[in-house]
């Protein structure tokens, strides 16, 4: 029997990785309480996805589409959710903790009444009772939670969940019949998306990452981070500081209210190495650290550091970068 | 107008690596370290004084800003700490962290809503111990109102009849318009000097960040009124959805090597690590 739910915003016609990561939670989950799972995916046009969905190993794959599903309103995606998830009979609903989700997820619980655990890092099988982990205190406290209602609500970081490989495409593909839009709809209106322009990889996916601190001391300067991070095919991410100094766009802010990464390779650059910087970025597999002040923080936490002066090191490092890169 | 901002008392997030896990794994304990106001929750109170703000003189608002939290009482401090900056007035309503979830908050501050009545509410993204971010939206739901979460600007018309929010979501910001009553969210930037536009105020510069209390301020608000209630005054149902089984310290990095010139730096990358 399908008793795990997986919700799939979809922009683009694009399956992010963070959706196969969540297959992969919801595998496990099924796993611990002999069922399957199925994916709810949402988005204006499913046309070009849905071959992809199929291969992820679900029962079902359920389509949601309609044009106004694309701007992702919680007061229309919450009661979609909620209808499919009853109707459906799942015990665990979950959804990678992307900015939708943690808009919509809250909403779409409270209208079934239902406990969440938000962010989830791990999940275990306690005497017949799920148990989730989930960070607190700006990632310093693991604590971990179970869940006392009929549906348990979960986002998870996709992160922390190893992506299922796709395989043939076995499940059924089904529309879903949408309620109209409720009252409250018509209270709220999208006026509009403004992309934050960048042609690199997705922050909260790349395999590498540079990010500029406070050190970087200028927007202008912050072109020594993007040739490296172009040199390397990387992502570019800041930390607090340099996002309130007006050196980058806030949407490239890494930390605990950031985006959380965890990359092959972390490069801090200029950064000291703040708690709540340190939260978004302490699951990377190799960090590296260049700060000009041997007693920043950040040292802490680096597999390698270097105590230099960025703005001789980084030209230095691209070049090297490139040679190898060849 | 009447603004409503729930905070939530936390212990000071620049030291959060310093609370302690008791040894039977069963709660987190924050002792020694100083009580706050959640900052994102301070961010809320800042956002709905500017909101009010008349443009005219310093503190004089357009209506009433209250705080309401859910909290021993020895949170009246940092209610007090928020009607320094501002408020008009404060709700505690008494309870024990350790027994609140995010559905009870979020019941207590509907029962709150219906008693008060407010056109707006703004409230912290989450609150930076329990880091769930989920309150505000569950709040929304159970009143049916719209929301608009993460809000880095927030421009209300001169009636205050809307409030037209840039919200901060992943990719860039959506823009979206909310009839009130209705439920902000805020996050960092709705702080900067031009976060908030309420078109009446115009051009007033504002310091980054929240305001600093007054003297004046702090003296005005030992006077103010803060009412104390509970949540079995309010008829809430205290079962927990979402139960603490037990807490664990995370596995921590530990420092590497320091390199000291970059063809070091990348072979250590390339034939070491790996990465490159």
């Amino acid at each position: 029997m399908s008793n795990v739910l997986v919700v799939a915003n979809i922009a683009d016609n694009e399956v992010k990785k963070a959706v196969l990561s969540t297959a992969a939670f919801a595998k496990t989950v099924a796993g611990f309480t002999g069922g399957t799972y199925d994916i709810l995916a949402i988005g204006a046009d499913l046309s070009g996805v849905k071959d992809q969905l199929a291969r992820l190993g679900a029962g079902k794959v359920l389509l949601a589409q309609g044009a106004d599903l694309g701007d992702a309103l919680a007061e229309r995606l919450a009661p979609i959710i909620a209808g499919v998830a009853q109707s459906g009979g799942y015990k665990v609903v979950v959804s990678a903790a992307t900015s939708i989700a943690k808009d919509v997820f809250p909403r779409f619980a409270a209208r079934i009444g239902a406990g969440m655990a938000s962010e989830v890092v791990a999940v275990s099988n306690e005497g017949g009772k799920l148990t989730y982990v989930r960070p607190m205190y700006a990632g310093n406290v693991n604590g971990a939670v179970q869940i006392d209602s009929d549906v348990q609500v979960v986002t998870i970081r996709p992160t922390e969940f190893d992506a299922i490989a796709p395989g043939a495409a076995s499940s059924a593909v089904e529309d879903v019949a949408l309620p109209a839009p409720e009252a409250v709809c018509g209270k709220v209106e999208f006026l509009g998306f403004e992309k934050s322009v960048s042609n690199r990889p997705d922050l909260a996916e790349a395999a590498i990452v540079i990010s500029g601190g406070r050190g970087v001391k200028s927007k202008e300067n912050f072109k020594l981070i993007e040739d490296l991070a172009d040199a390397l095919g990387a992502a570019v991410g800041a930390s607090r500081a340099a996002v309130d100094s007006g050196f980058i766009h806030n949407d490239f802010q890494v930390g605990q209210t950031g985006k959380i990464v965890a990359p092959d390779l972390y490069v801090a650059v200029g950064i000291s190495g703040a708690l709540q910087h340190v939260a978004g970025m302490k699951s990377s597999k190799v960090v590296v650290a260049i700060n000009k002040d041997e007693e920043a923080p950040v040292f802490q936490i680096a597999d390698y550091g270097m105590v230099a002066d960025l703005f001789k090191v980084l030209p230095e490092l691209t070049a090297e970068v490139k040679k190898i890169k060849g | 107008m009447k603004i409503l901002v729930p905070m939530k008392r936390v212990a000071d997030p620049d030291n959060a690596n310093k609370v302690k896990i008791s040894p039977d794994g069963t709660k987190v304990t924050s002792e020694g370290l100083e009580a706050k106001p959640n900052p994102f929750d301070e961010y809320a109170v800042e956002t709905a004084l500017r909101i009010l703000e008349d443009g005219v003189g310093s503190g004089n608002l357009r209506g009433e800003v209250v705080v309401v939290t859910v909290g021993g009482d020895d949170t009246v401090r940092q209610v007090r700490q928020c009607l320094a900056m501002g408020a008009d007035r404060g709700i505690i309503v008494q309870g024990d962290d350790d027994a609140l979830d995010s559905t009870i908050v979020a019941n207590v501050l509907a029962k709150i809503v219906e008693k008060e009545q407010p056109n707006l509410i703004i409230a912290g993204k989450q609150a930076v111990d329990g880091d769930s971010n989920q309150v505000a939206q569950a709040l929304a739901e159970i009143l049916g109102w719209p929301q608009a979460t993460f809000a880095g600007k927030v421009e209300v018309p001169q009636d205050l009849s809307s409030a037209t929010v840039t919200r901060e979501v992943d990719g860039g910001a959506a823009k979206v318009k909310v009839q009130l009553p209705a439920v902000i969210s805020v996050d960092l930037r709705i702080v900067s000097p031009t976060g908030v536009q309420n078109n009446v105020a115009a051009g007033k510069d504002y310091q980054d960040g929240p305001r600093y209390a007054s003297l004046k301020g702090i003296m005005k608000a030992k006077k103010k009124k803060v009412d104390t209630m509970t949540i079995a005054d309010l008829g809430v149902d205290q079962t927990l959805k979402v139960r603490s089984v037990s807490f664990t310290a995370p596995p921590q990095r530990s420092a590497g090597v320091i390199v000291e010139t970059v063809e070091e730096l990348v072979a250590k990358l390339r034939d070491e690590a790996k990465v490159l």
